[in-house]
């Protein structure tokens, strides 16, 4: 296990870890407006298939987006104040948190409709694929998004033209409140692609190495012209689906699980078993990410609110 | 104005075509002038598309006409990531209905993609569209949608009703950076006009007066536009001499032709083929009101299909949907009442 990609991944990882408590304490505070939907217990996922991607590459994400431009290198100040609707976010506060995203980083909108990021994210393919440029699109949703319309549709499109994206689907089990198992008979979801002509592989979305492993390997497949992959990655979320929903629905003993299960703890018992880092390592690393994030939070709070006066600038009548 | 006339009184020469191979040229000199633009919808390669407005591209360009399977929501998705990421894809959807399956994709993603992502990225997408009645095809393939689009901020509307038109706006469509709705009239594909055998372009925004006149002033657009005309005619008979107004372009609205033209008249009628309820009509009545409030000698009125799903049976179909009668009878009552 590489050194320098194992310290990147946890970084990663750490760096939504923090970023989402921040998130999670000052909405209950009061300071961010409107609803917040956490990625805190999938980080691994973000995390393990964003480091594959070069630069000009392309992801779309989705309400629970937060995870998606952290791990694509977004700037933690910009994130926060965003989530403030400050005028230093990342989309100057005409998103917030369910649409952080930027084309910065090759982010196709954070869609707060689930699976309709599914045909944009195959768009930039297509348009990829056109302009034969080499570049690879990951396309992130959930469990639920399997459900839609739009997953089949730019699946099997995907499929005819062998356009270069991958498919990650972040299967936490729940769409919103009701448990995929309940909503398709479909056993396993990576099964769903094969119908389409479409590999489909189920990894465990909590194992870091895993889900850049398997990426990874998609990603080649589709730079080098050999068409699109579905990763299903099983995670959980620890909370709810937005932040202040009463758990009514998941058993506590599920949630207890899935909590022991998480990404950032067995990978940093992994790399100190292996002694690729040791625990002051770590606990430096833990150190200077809260930093980081204490001092993205104070930045948001600095920041500007956004002028009203340019409420319509980027719209076009 | 009628560029017509102005035109052969110049040196341009002209040719006579149809609005379906206006609309085909239009494509072809856009793919040629730029290798960002490629076709997508179901037959457009070469089958040549539900109408026949494709034909001989694939031929042409087999690297930028795809066919699609028929799944409006996931390639009109597509074409917005495309067109997001560099591109600029015209869809072609088979029949206007269906464009209720894709406005997921065209609504809130790609009229929200460049205000949530603060301009550094585009979706200059052209949706064309057949649309319109008086085909017998009854219900689910005889409407026209452009009032639901007008309603959204970032999308622009598009309906030409002559060959000119057709391949000057739909190349001006091309070049726009934003999502256009083009709808092509069905009853309009075989009709034929002039057209300049050099390369010219119509600005989207802009209404043309096809006829002057004093007394009122007639609005309508695509194919109905005919029926607004043959009723001028008729009333020009009765000594009534209507202006008529082709706005060709419904979202944005061209104010200053339609306020400069109903302060001229002092009284308007808004033409359209569908239906009334928050429709165009309402929108150039209410804007009729608010810039000309003084000059108005009647309140304007709308003429529109009648609020029910287009039927099949043409005895049917004709009585929901505007004729020529109907525009002359409700003229002819503003000038009764004085």
């Amino acid at each position: 296990m590489d050194k320098k990609l194992s310290v990147e991944l946890l970084t990663t990882m750490l760096k939504i870890r923090y970023f989402e408590q921040a998130a999670k304490t000052l909405y209950k505070e009061g300071q961010i407006p409107g609803s917040i939907h956490l990625y805190i217990g999938e980080e691994a996922v973000a995390a393990g298939a964003c480091a594959n991607l070069d630069q000009s590459d392309y992801i779309s994400s989705t309400h629970r987006g937060h995870g998606h431009v952290i791990a694509r290198g977004g700037d933690l100040n910009r994130v926060m104040a965003e989530l403030f609707g400050k005028a230093d976010g990342y989309n100057g506060g005409r998103g917030g948190s369910m649409h952080i995203a930027t084309m910065e980083l090759g982010i196709l909108g954070a869609n707060g409709i689930v699976g309709a990021g599914i045909p944009l994210a195959t768009g930039a393919a297509f348009s990829s694929f056109i302009r034969k440029s080499g570049q690879v699109t990951i396309c992130f949703f959930g469990d639920g998004a399997t459900n839609q319309g739009t997953f089949h549709e730019a699946l099997n499109i995907a499929s005819v033209f062998s356009l270069p994206v991958v498919y990650v689907c972040e299967n936490n089990l729940y769409g919103v409140g009701t448990c995929i198992k309940n909503t398709t008979r479909c056993q396993q979801l990576s099964m769903r692609s094969f119908g389409y002509g479409i590999e489909g592989i189920t990894i465990d979305g909590n194992d870091v190495m895993a889900v850049y492993e398997t990426v990874g390997k998609a990603v080649q497949k589709a730079r080098s012209g050999r068409g699109p992959t579905f990763i299903e990655a099983e995670t959980y979320r620890w909370g709810t689906h937005f932040e202040g929903e009463p758990d009514t629905y998941r058993d506590p003993e599920e949630v207890k699980r899935w909590k022991e299960a998480e990404p950032i703890g067995r990978f940093e018992k992994e790399l100190t078993g292996k002694n690729i880092l040791d625990a002051g390592e770590i606990k430096l690393l833990h150190k200077n990410i809260q930093g980081q994030v204490d001092r993205a939070v104070e930045f948001a709070k600095a920041s500007p609110l956004p002028d009203a006066g340019d409420v319509l600038k980027y719209v076009i009548n | 104005m009628n560029f017509t006339n102005f035109f052969i009184s110049g040196v341009i020469k002209l040719k006579e075509i149809t609005y379906k191979k206006a609309l085909n040229e239009a494509i072809y000199e856009e793919m040629l002038r730029d290798e960002k633009v490629f076709v997508a919808g179901l037959d457009v390669g070469k089958y040549g598309g539900a109408f026949g407005v494709t034909e001989g591209l694939y031929e042409k360009f087999p690297d930028r006409i795809f066919n699609m399977p028929i799944s409006e929501a996931g390639y009109t998705g597509m074409a917005v990531g495309a067109a997001m990421t560099g591109m600029r894809p015209i869809v072609e959807l088979q029949i206007s209905d269906w464009v209720t399956i894709a406005s997921d994709q065209l609504v809130n993603n790609g009229a929200n993609m460049p205000y949530l992502l603060m301009g550094k990225t585009s979706v200059p997408l052209v949706m064309r569209l057949p649309s319109g009645g008086y085909l017998s095809y009854a219900c689910q393939h005889s409407h026209s949608w452009e009032s639901w689009f007008c309603f959204v901020p970032g999308i622009k509307v598009v309906l030409p009703s002559t060959p000119y038109d057709a391949k000057g706006l739909l190349k001006s469509a091309i070049r726009d950076n934003n999502i256009v709705i083009f709808l092509e009239h069905k009853r309009l594909y075989n009709t034929t006009g002039m057209v300049p055998q050099e390369e010219y372009t119509v600005p989207i925004g802009k209404a043309n007066i096809v006829k002057e006149g004093s007394d009122i002033t007639i609005i309508s657009y695509s194919f109905v536009l005919t029926k607004a005309l043959e009723a001028a005619k008729i009333l020009a008979g009765e000594n009534i001499d209507a202006e008529v107004l082709d706005l060709r372009t419904v979202k944005p609205l061209d104010e200053e032709t339609i306020s400069n033209s109903v302060k001229k008249t002092g009284r308007a009628v808004i033409v359209q083929e569908v239906w009334k309820n928050c429709s165009v009509a309402s929108e150039v009545s209410a804007l009729i009101s608010e810039k000309c409030f003084d000059y108005l000698d009647h309140p304007p009125v709308r003429i529109t299909a009648k609020e029910c799903p287009t039927p099949f049976s043409p005895v049917l179909e004709n009585s929901v949907l505007p004729q020529t009668e109907d525009i002359v009878a409700e003229v002819k009552k503003l000038f009764a009442k004085k």
